[in-house]
């Protein structure tokens, strides 16, 4: 009982944060209610067992990336009042209208798939686990990301060098 | 160990990635657009960690949180990339509003 109880708070602060981060219109409030989402999400791994990923979720997402967005906001001043985009308005009943269709077919699709019982060995989310699975059956998949993350540093560097030279 | 049924997990993770969508197709500030699709990359997590928790054995569950950790590298990648590209437009043309970053188009 009182895990459907913290799911169920977990999920309405989620889908709260992520309706007020769409509906807001200043950027750093939608980055805000975004870190707070991440932090439910994060719980919500708690409770399916997966710690490692989710102290990973609050460490590189609502840590990290978010700092990374919240600082380009910054930089390009966009906080301010004065520097609002104007919202099409036309565009929003046809795209809440896509929105809600692609949630209808993917809650059918869930309960046509699940009945499924949960088999929880409690150690699949530890460190240890994922660090042995990461380098030994998916090492040249590690390898892919760490070229990837490779070049996209290189990439945002020579992006962001300024020509004057 | 968890109570809440798997379908439960799944609508809300299916929630989610429907409003990330819709923030995409409203939004005309590509950093927004970007936090919704991070919204939807995190929805998908949701899915992997749901169906890794009720894979029979032990191997087939830390492949999914494997995944998961893949899939957190990719969006950093996507992030620092198109920041800036985010930073550039913004230098050159002092707006970062996608309807008027038209240039392949002219």
């Amino acid at each position: 009982m009182a895990e459907r109880l913290f799911f169920f708070l977990c999920a309405l602060v989620a889908i709260s944060t992520a309706v007020g981060m769409v509906a807001s219109r200043n950027p750093v409030r939608s980055a805000l209610l975004l870190v707070a989402n991440f932090f439910c999400l994060a719980m919500l791994y708690f409770t399916l067992s997966a710690q490692f990923v989710g102290i990973i979720q609050i460490i590189v997402y609502a840590g990290a990336i978010m700092v990374l967005f919240l600082f380009v906001i910054m930089l390009l001043n966009l906080g301010s009042p004065e520097a609002q985009l104007q919202e099409r308005e036309l565009r929003r009943p046809l795209a809440w209208l896509l929105a809600i269709g692609l949630f209808l077919v993917l809650v059918s699709q869930v309960f046509l798939v699940v009945n499924a019982q949960p088999q929880p060995h409690g150690a699949a989310g530890t460190a240890r686990m994922i660090g042995s699975a990461m380098f030994t059956q998916w090492s040249f998949p590690l390898l892919i990301v760490a070229v990837l993350l490779t070049v996209g540093v290189i990439g945002s560097i020579l992006l962001a060098r300024r020509r004057s030279a | 160990m968890t109570a809440v049924p798997a379908s439960a997990y799944l609508t809300l993770a299916a929630f989610l990635f429907a409003i990330g969508a819709a923030g995409v197709l409203i939004k005309r500030n590509p950093i927004v657009i970007f936090m919704c699709i991070e919204l939807m990359l995190n929805a998908v997590n949701l899915t992997f960690l749901t169906f890794a928790l009720h894979q029979p054995n032990l191997q087939a569950q830390v492949a999914g949180h494997v995944f998961v950790l893949f899939v957190i590298g990719v969006a950093a990648a996507e992030v620092a990339v198109g920041l800036g590209i985010i930073v550039v437009i913004f230098r050159l043309r002092e707006t970062i509003d996608v309807d008027s970053v038209s240039l392949l188009r002219e």
